[in-house]
């Protein structure tokens, strides 16, 4: 049984202490904002913070994540509450299918953190997701947005 | 080799409910006997519920995929409903509905960008209806004639006295009026709400993660499924030793799926996944292990010769002559290879099968299609069957075919009574696609003396998708769907005049598997053809647009597209120093597309693309903003697949399986995308493909400005070319 920090609250879960880091976020803990794209680490929507870094969830074991904080996309924004970077996606209608925002955002949040007013070269760096939808365009511009915000 | 094509009972189920209704979908709305909806409201009429407290609930036949199909569809029923566009929400009707229902809400299938293109007309009709129903209910309630009402913003005021009521307060009433036998629809210059920039109505659940995707259904006592099907395709399962695995935490049976497949079913995905993955199987691969691309490159190669049969799509004058007569002729060969369409979300169906019901949550282009397959598959009557739609994590055509569903329904069989989440890994997801379909082509064009263009040939030869996934669609034997793009006339004509024209097709369809992907056919046929128009314009000293003009007099709206490209771009203005331009034009799916590009390579094979132009004719433009994101959007699917997309066969199967050997762009290679919307009205056109074919050739026709070298095989990949 492993004791996991999830957006400030604490889970019971109990699975082996390989379990990649998102399979306890979806399945153990039931919170499936956090997407599973390809669990090799290629494609970033597995997305999540740990103790504030972004992490691509399905590459990490659940035993490297105890008595750390994890947020995923339900806790970005304190409840009830919606982060500025959320605020440039609605504003700015980014997702179209959508599968790959939770992790985008997740990714920009933590960008903003480090960089606060990123070029584009900044981004083109940082933010290496996949969108098979093709939203950069508007990410990008949402981006800059959630900057200047 | 060849592939079997499938029995289709879709039509047989589908059809029955419609004939032996004698309704024909061109009826667009429900009968006068009142139906509640879900929540009891009495519905105004199948497209509309107003409840009580304003909300006007419009239902939505076809799939979002991200497309924007659902606020499209939504935008042109409040229009013509005149509600208030703050209070509309949206629903899907289930594929059973429709069948008990007659078929009222027509077709579910949502691909080939026909989302609302084929489906504008009846859904504006059961708007306006309703609208007349309300005015009529009002009307009948003041005693006034409807002449003196008029409507705006979900409001009916009787003009003369002034006195006003909210549809919410008359949709009852309404519901029980016979609905009018005809409406008129506006025309599009006075619409309000349709043709405006709205924003998407499914936004906010996209990006606090309440949106729930197939892969997220969860239902009470569900366990999960992970699945191995055989990677060679038409191979079959030989045996697997399940007591490797059974004692393993969380598996709770293994089990064979079909002739080809097993699954291990567990308390979670992970678990289920995991203990497939150390379960040993033996395959039996069967005729189809030792095809691979060379294998399937050589067969597809015999096909360019003229004296293969072929197929012909398209033909004028006698090309044979004109080659006779021809001062000059030039000849290129080019190829297209597989592609994974590569939604983000892997398949994924969840199925709760008992002896009495079957019910399917799944994300899919075609709800129809996956309630056949239900019926099918599950061996139960249709009125035991339903398929409820969730949100789908792409679709690109992938999920309009419903080969994962089949396999759910399988597996919840073996265990009646407990949902069945059946999930593919990417793996699986990678290794059983329904491919973009392999083609080669030979191009010959020939010249008089003036350098005047009097002949053209192009032979395709390949795959055809008709003949694997919808052979009743073929005509005698051909697949016209190949010829998009390249037809004499209709929603994929080529845009130019050849006197002496043959196109045609000689039929090779390798074993693995095709589909529709986003832009079909046209993605290879705009690259074969608009590269070969620059040849062509090249070789005899030309400018490649000045050359295609001359061919375009004929071809209006094609014509229309190319200027405003290279108006934009700059065309006769020379590029800043080091830029080199590629332009070129196509159509698809009924709208015109053209697109222009800027760029500069580096050490003769690192391309920076600087600027692309797209322009898009769809006649009618339901919502500019989201069109802008079809777009973009198709320019990353488009140059994804340009430098990167190939998925290669050795052995019968598919050898690349995750993103690492089949990559996607990222926003670092991303362009910026400058689009000009242009509808010129009097027809409609699609937009969630057309622009994706002229990616691949305005960029490699720019490589050949800058370069001299021309690129005639696609991915950019195999030719040591990559993003700078
Ligand atoms: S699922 Fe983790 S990076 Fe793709
Ligand atoms: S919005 Fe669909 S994959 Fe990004």
């Amino acid at each position: 049984m492993a004791s996991l920090t999830i957006n400030g609250r604490s889970y019971e879960i109990d699975v082996e202490p390989d379990t990649p880091l998102l399979w306890a976020i979806r399945e153990n803990a039931g919170l499936t904002g956090t997407k599973y794209g390809c669990g090799v680490a290629q494609c970033g929507a597995c997305t999540v913070h740990v103790d504030g870094q972004q992490v691509r969830s399905c590459s990490m074991a659940l035993s490297e994540a105890i008595g750390k904080q994890v947020t995923t996309i339900e806790g970005l924004a304190s409840e009830g509450a919606v982060h500025k970077v959320q605020q440039a996606w609605i504003d700015h209608d980014v997702p179209q299918c959508g599968y790959c925002q939770s992790g985008m955002i997740m990714a920009v949040a933590a960008l903003l953190e480090t960089i606060p007013q990123p070029t584009d070269e900044d981004i083109d760096l940082a933010i290496t997701n996949i969108c098979r939808c093709g939203t950069f365009q508007q990410v990008r511009e949402a981006i800059h947005a959630a900057a200047s915000a | 080799m060849g592939h079997a094509p499938q029995l289709n009972r879709r039509s047989f189920v589908l059809g029955t409910a419609a004939i032996g209704s004698g309704l024909a979908l061109g009826i667009p709305f429900g009968g006068p006997t009142a139906v509640h909806a879900a929540d009891g409201t009495l519905e105004v009429n199948a497209w509309v519920v107003v409840r009580p407290d304003e909300t006007v609930v419009v239902r939505i036949a076809r799939s979002e995929m991200g497309q924007g199909t659902l606020t499209g569809l939504a935008q042109l029923v409040a229009e013509e409903l005149e509600c208030d566009w703050s209070k509309v929400t949206t629903e899907y009707p289930t594929p059973g509905q429709s069948v008990a229902r007659k078929r009222v809400w027509g077709d579910f299938s949502t691909g080939g960008s026909r989302g609302v293109r084929t489906s504008h007309e009846y859904v504006r009709k059961g708007g306006a209806a309703a609208r007349l129903m309300l005015i009529q209910a009002a009307a009948n309630e003041w005693a006034a004639p409807v002449s003196e009402c008029a409507t705006s913003k979900g409001v009916i005021t009787h003009v003369p006295s002034g006195r006003t009521v909210t549809y919410g307060k008359v949709a009852e009433a309404a519901a029980k009026l016979q609905p009018p036998a005809d409406v008129k629809l506006k025309d599009p210059k006075d619409w309000t709400i349709a043709g405006k920039p709205l924003k998407r109505l499914d936004t906010v659940e996209k990006t606090n993660g309440k949106m729930i995707y197939g892969a997220d259904i969860k239902l009470p006592g569900m366990l999960n499924a992970a699945i191995k099907d055989c990677p060679v395709f038409g191979g079959t399962l030989k045996s697997f030793d399940d007591s490797k695995i059974l004692g393993m935490k969380g598996v709770k049976k293994v089990v064979r799926v079909g002739e080809s497949a097993v699954a291990v079913v567990a308390d979670t995905w992970w678990h289920a996944k995991s203990a497939l993955e150390t379960m040993p199987v033996v395959w039996d691969d069967g005729k189809n292990a030792n095809v691979s691309s060379e294998s399937i490159g050589k067969w597809l190669q015999e096909g360019l010769d003229a004296a293969q049969p072929a197929f012909v799509g398209n033909k004028a004058g006698d090309v044979k002559a004109a080659f006779a007569s021809a001062a000059k002729t030039v000849e290129a060969v080019y190829a297209y290879p597989y592609q994974n369409h590569a939604t983000m979300e892997p398949m994924n169906a969840t199925v709760l099968y008992t002896a009495e019901k079957c019910e399917v949550w799944t994300g899919t282009q075609n709800g129809e299609a996956v309630f056949a397959a239900a019926v099918e598959a599950s061996g139960l009557p249709s009125d035991k069957c339903e398929v409820y739609k969730i949100m789908p994590g792409g679709g690109f055509g992938r999920r309009g075919m419903t080969d994962y569903v089949r396999q759910a329904v399988a597996i919840a069989k073996q265990m009646p009574g407990t949902p069945i989440k059946l999930m593919w890994s990417r793996e699986e997801d990678m290794l059983h696609g329904r491919y973009h379909p392999v083609t080669q082509s030979k191009l010959i064009g020939a010249f008089d003396a003036d350098n005047n263009l009097i002949g053209l040939h192009m032979r395709i030869s390949g795959q055809s998708i008709l003949a694997s996934v919808r052979p009743e669609a073929m005509q005698n034997g051909m697949d016209t769907v190949t010829f998009q793009g390249l037809n004499a006339s209709g929603e994929a004509a080529i845009g130019y005049t050849v006197p002496n024209l043959l196109i045609d097709h000689s039929m090779r369809n390798p074993h693995v598997p095709p589909g529709f992907w986003r832009g079909v056919n046209v993605n290879q046929n705009a690259i074969y053809l608009e590269s070969f128009m620059d040849e062509l314009a090249h070789s005899v000293g030309q400018d490649p647009l000045e050359f295609r003009r001359k061919l375009m007099t004929k071809h209006p709206k094609h014509l229309a597209v190319l200027n405003a490209v290279a108006e934009r771009i700059g065309w006769t203005t020379p590029a800043p120093q080091g830029v080199f331009r590629g332009i070129c034009q196509h159509m698809g799916f009924g709208s015109y597309v053209a697109a222009a590009t800027e760029i500069s390579v580096t050490g003769g094979n690192k391309i920076k693309i600087h600027r692309i132009v797209a322009a898009t004719d769809p006649g009618y433009a339901v919502n500019p903003w989201q069109i802008d994101r079809q777009i973009a959007g198709s320019f990353v699917y488009g140059l994804s697949a340009l430098f990167y997309g190939e998925c290669t066969v050795k052995g019968g199967r598919i050898e690349q399986e995750n993103f690492d050997t089949y990559p996607s762009m990222t926003m670092k290679e991303m362009p910026k995308v400058e689009s000009i919307l242009m509808p010129s009205g009097g027809f409609w056109g699609g937009v969630g493909e057309p622009t994706i074919c002229v990616a691949a050739p305005a960029v490699l026709n720019a490589y050949f400005a800058a370069t001299g070298k021309r690129i005639r095989s696609v991915p950019l990949k195999n030719h040591d070319i990559i993003f700078a």
